[in-house]
């Protein structure tokens, strides 16, 4: 698959004409999603995909064209399309396709053969048994609204006039469920979910629990009261944050003076025990790659160490920009140009787990999910509000439930205000690994 | 797209092991777009999409494949893929004789964006900035997006519907960050319709990147939101987006058959104020959620939901409609081919209301007044949900005052349609929006009169 789609790429960049930059990505992807209800098969999709990107550069002016198809009728349009619209574009003296830069690629085993060989059969067990599992271990779950078992293979190229050719293949499954719990007055949502490379490696206790223990220890949640208290943010809360925070340290978010953390390289804007790091050669991470969206050696980079900012995330375009190199941090699909961003964004973990962290924090409140994070941050000033759900912490305890509570503060202030950092690092099927934190002063409000 | 005769030979073959029920959805979509940023036409974008998604029903059980390949071998190969999806095996069954299906559009498109010169639609981005910057030199960074899409969709099924549409649709926005002495501030502001490029006769592209930078202008002069619960008046237009994630969602038949919403079990039951009637109406001409017909073939409709109060009935598609022995709604829709079709909404609103919208505020001692939400949340199974309010300004003595930063308002579906104790007579539609459901996005339009909502939370930062 590697060859076919290297070829096809190639046979595109083959008609660049004199003095044109061209970059071409083929991607070919097949997917197996299964859901279950109620111990049957709801859904069983078997799905396969292809696309193609096709990037010019001509006279420092860029135009893009995607098609889902590689039709040869269509590959010819695409290259046409992405000429025609190169015209329209404004110069730019830094728009170029990414030159090779020397970095040799780590090898990853992303492509687990297991994935190729589980049967369809095993698959839908697994499905089925998770939900067996969610719906016979707490009284209280009134059902499972989807269980959902779904891998894929993706084998991606990139062909560049300026002598880049690389090919990947990258294979991830998973197992999500929505569970429903009721006391009779009240119901709540919960979900869980296990990552892996291969079926062999999903949890199906792990995902159940979660899913259960999520929905049921919501029952009866109240408004809390309002004022300044310190919150622990759950691993998958963390990560969602993250995320917000990776994105403001984006080159692109630099370059167009978006980024809070403009002028602040070198600054202290987290504790000595922050340490945040973008790395996409971890292949534990569910988004690990080889290669950047540019086809660029992925790298570690270290975005806060110890509490410093320590840099931004750059692609070849932001790097030119700004009289820095690329940090192999392109991202983008097929049918986009590359933005600049994180590709899997960690903390360094701490020693204490939930529970210590919960003992050590006295009083305060466990966030277990929030919601309208999207809009509730500004990325550019860094304020936010978010809806959010959870445990109060009352003497080192989990306490009552909560729920329609907002938290609000800046990106700035929350990291500033960090506490402490848990060891429960965990993989999420994500752009983010998520693990515990506990941050003080943290308006919250309720009732 | 594809003759008739191949598609019942798809339809008879997909049948071959037993299916009850098959459907060949094909879709032909072309998109462009051009980007306008840091004084730059950044680039402009084209895309082509086009294939066919195949399913198999039988029992509760749908088995789906889809392909990029329109041949007779690629749809015989997706056929057969979806018909073993289904893990079945039983004898054959046939496809009823197709049927045209005459759903006339709602939406009449005068000139197709394709036949307009790339030329005139980045001009449009260039004017905007210059509008936009020209509000002020607080204003530091301007974007604008134009795009466009015509999606061209035939649907064929063994109940012998054989029905398409050709759905044109053109978009166009324009954000502006505002920077002063607290930091800096957004604004924002889009219009969109299911027609040509005559919307561009129709809407001022600058008096929309006007809207814009003044929305962040003003937000640099304004104080921190409050937190708290309070009454909460919401302007006409700006805030159907509230209904249509914490109440419609939740109105869904597919959420409803697995009681995964809080309005299941209540048709009949009185759910909300009395002043409240809550519509989904897809054939709403010229309205971003508008189209002929949705993606399993059912002409668009116009559905009451709530009627003064009283739980109608819910949306619903082909699978849970058949299921429960009756009509789809018209709301059987996809994002693309490559994903099944689920209940979505089409263009859902609060009905008008009778009151002078001034006399409402009057009427509020204290509050917040917003006069544009953002995006939003909901927990479909408790209501609870939360939106970011994007424009907003106090209410003190009964009157509009000073704007406030961005918060949030969180509050419960079922509570804010129990709590909503004026309705005002100056119905609007919004923005046009995506609605995403289990990652799927879908256009959609919202629309609200003036209305108060007599209790609910602001998240903001003021202590």
């Amino acid at each position: 698959m590697k060859d076919e789609l290297l070829k096809t790429a190639a046979s595109i960049v083959d008609q660049a004409t004199n003095g044109e930059q061209v970059e071409v990505v083929v991607v070919h992807g097949r997917e197996t999603e299964i859901r279950v209800y109620q111990g049957e098969i709801e859904s069983f999709t078997a799905a396969e995909s292809q696309g193609i990107g096709i990037r010019v550069v001509n006279d420092f002016r860029q135009g893009m064209a995607y098609a889902g198809s590689l039709d040869d009728s269509v590959l010819e349009e695409t290259l046409e399309e992405a000429r025609d619209n190169a015209s329209f574009g404004t110069p730019d003296e830094f728009l170029a396709i990414a030159e090779p830069d020397g970095v040799n690629s780590i090898s990853l085993e992303l492509l687990n053969p297991e994935l190729n060989s589980f049967a369809n059969e095993d698959k839908i067990s697994l499905a089925i048994e998770l939900e067996k599992s969610i719906s016979e271990s707490d009284p209280r779950i009134i059902g499972v609204e989807s269980t959902d078992y779904v891998d894929s293979i993706n084998t991606s190229a990139i062909v560049t006039t300026s002598g880049i050719s690389r090919a990947s293949e990258e294979g991830g499954c998973y197992l999500a469920a929505s569970s429903l719990a009721s006391d009779g007055t009240d119901t709540q949502t919960g979900f869980g979910y296990s990552v892996g490379r291969s079926p062999a490696q999903l949890q199906i206790e792990k995902a159940s629990s979660e899913a259960t223990e999520r929905a049921t220890r919501l029952l009866g949640a109240k408004k809390a009261e309002s004022g300044r208290m310190t919150v622990i943010l759950d691993p998958y809360v963390t990560a969602q944050f993250l995320g917000i925070i990776g994105s403001t340290l984006s080159g692109e978010a630099l370059l167009k003076g978006r980024s809070l953390f403009a002028d602040r390289e070198g600054d202290q804007i987290g504790p000595e025990f922050l340490t945040l790091i973008d790395d996409p050669t971890d292949a534990e991470a569910f988004t690990a790659t080889e290669a950047d969206g540019e086809g660029l050696a992925s790298r570690k980079n270290m975005l806060i160490d110890r509490g410093s900012l320590n840099g931004f995330l750059h692609n070849s375009y932001t790097a030119r920009a700004l009289g820095k190199v690329s940090t192999g941090s392109a991202v983008r699909s097929y049918n986009s140009s590359p933005g600049a961003g994180p590709l899997a964004l960690s903390l360094v973990p701490g020693e204490s787990n939930q529970t210590e962290l919960i003992q050590q924090v006295g009083e305060g409140i466990l966030i277990q999910g929030v919601a309208g994070l999207h809009s509730g941050v500004k990325p550019v000033s860094g304020d936010f509000s978010a809806g959010a759900e959870g445990l109060m912490i009352r003497k080192g305890q989990l306490a009552e439930p909560v729920r329609e509570v907002t938290i609000a503060s800046t990106l700035q202030r929350m990291l500033l205000d960090i506490q402490s950092i848990g060891s429960d690092l965990e993989r999420l099927p994500m752009r983010s690994s998520g693990v515990s934190i506990v941050v003080k002063d943290v308006m919250v409000s309720g009732a | 797209m594809i003759e008739q005769n191949l598609i019942e030979k798809v339809l008879n073959e997909a049948l071959k092991s037993g299916g009850e029920f098959a459907e060949v959805f094909v879709e032909d979509k072309r998109s462009s777009s051009a980007l306008f940023d840091d004084g730059k036409v950044e680039e402009l974008t084209s895309g082509r999409d086009r294939g066919a998604g195949i399913r198999v029903v039988i029992g509760e059980t749908t088995g789906f494949a889809h392909t990029a390949d329109l041949s007779e071998r690629g749809l015989l190969t997706a056929a057969r893929a979806a018909a073993s999806a289904t893990r079945a095996s039983g004898s054959s069954s046939s496809a009823r004789d197709l049927e045209t299906v005459v759903a006339p559009s709602p939406n009449t498109v005068v000139t197709l964006p394709e036949s307009v010169e790339k030329e005139r639609k980045v001009s449009l981005l260039i004017q905007a900035d210059e509008i936009a910057r020209s509000q002020g030199s607080a204003i530091t960074q301007v974007s604008a997006r134009y795009g466009d899409s015509r999606r061209k969709i035939l649907v064929a099924n063994s109940d012998g519907v054989f029905a398409s549409d050709d759905q044109v649709r053109s978009l166009f926005s324009v954000s502006c960050v505002a920077t002063g002495d607290t930091g800096m501030q957004t604004g924002r502001e889009s219009i969109g319709r299911p027609i040509g490029f005559e919307l561009f006769d129709q809407v001022d592209v600058e008096e929309l990147a006007q809207r814009a930078a003044q929305r962040a202008l003003t937000k640099l002069n304004a104080r921190p939101a409050p937190s708290g619960t309070m009454p909460v008046v919401i302007g006409s237009g700006g805030g159907g987006v509230l209904f249509h994630e914490a109440c419609g969602h939740g109105l869904e038949a597919d959420l409803v058959n697995k009681q995964a919403s809080v309005f299941a079990g209540k048709v009949g039951e009185t759910v909300a104020s009395e002043l409240v009637t809550l519509i989904d109406d897809g054939t709403m001409s010229h309205e971003w959620g508008a189209f002929a017909i949705d993606d399993e073939g059912r002409p668009a409709q116009r559905n009451v939901l709530i009627e003064n109060g009283v739980l109608v009935d819910y949306m619903w598609d082909g699978l849970r409609s058949r299921s429960e022995g009756r009509m789809s709604s018209g709301n059987g829709r996809r994002q693309s081919y490559h994903v099944l079709p689920m209940v979505r909404m089409t263009n859902t609103y609060i009905a008008n209301g009778e009151t002078d919208p001034k006399d409402i505020i009057e009427d509020t001692p204290e509050g917040v007044y917003v006069a544009h939400l953002g995006g939003g949340q909901v927990n479909t199974a408790t209501g609870d949900f939360v939106f970011g309010m994007t424009e907003a300004y106090l209410i003190e003595n009964g009157k509009i005052t000073e704007p406030i930063r961005e918060g949030n308002l969180i509050g419960n579906g079922p509570d804010v349609l129990n709590n909503i104790d004026a309705l005002g007579n100056d119905f609007d539609m919004g923005s046009p929006g995506t609605c995403g459901k289990d990652g799927q996005g879908v256009p959609v339009g919202d629309g609200t009169p003036t209305l108060r909502v007599t209790s609910l939370t602001v998240g903001g930062t003021a202590g």
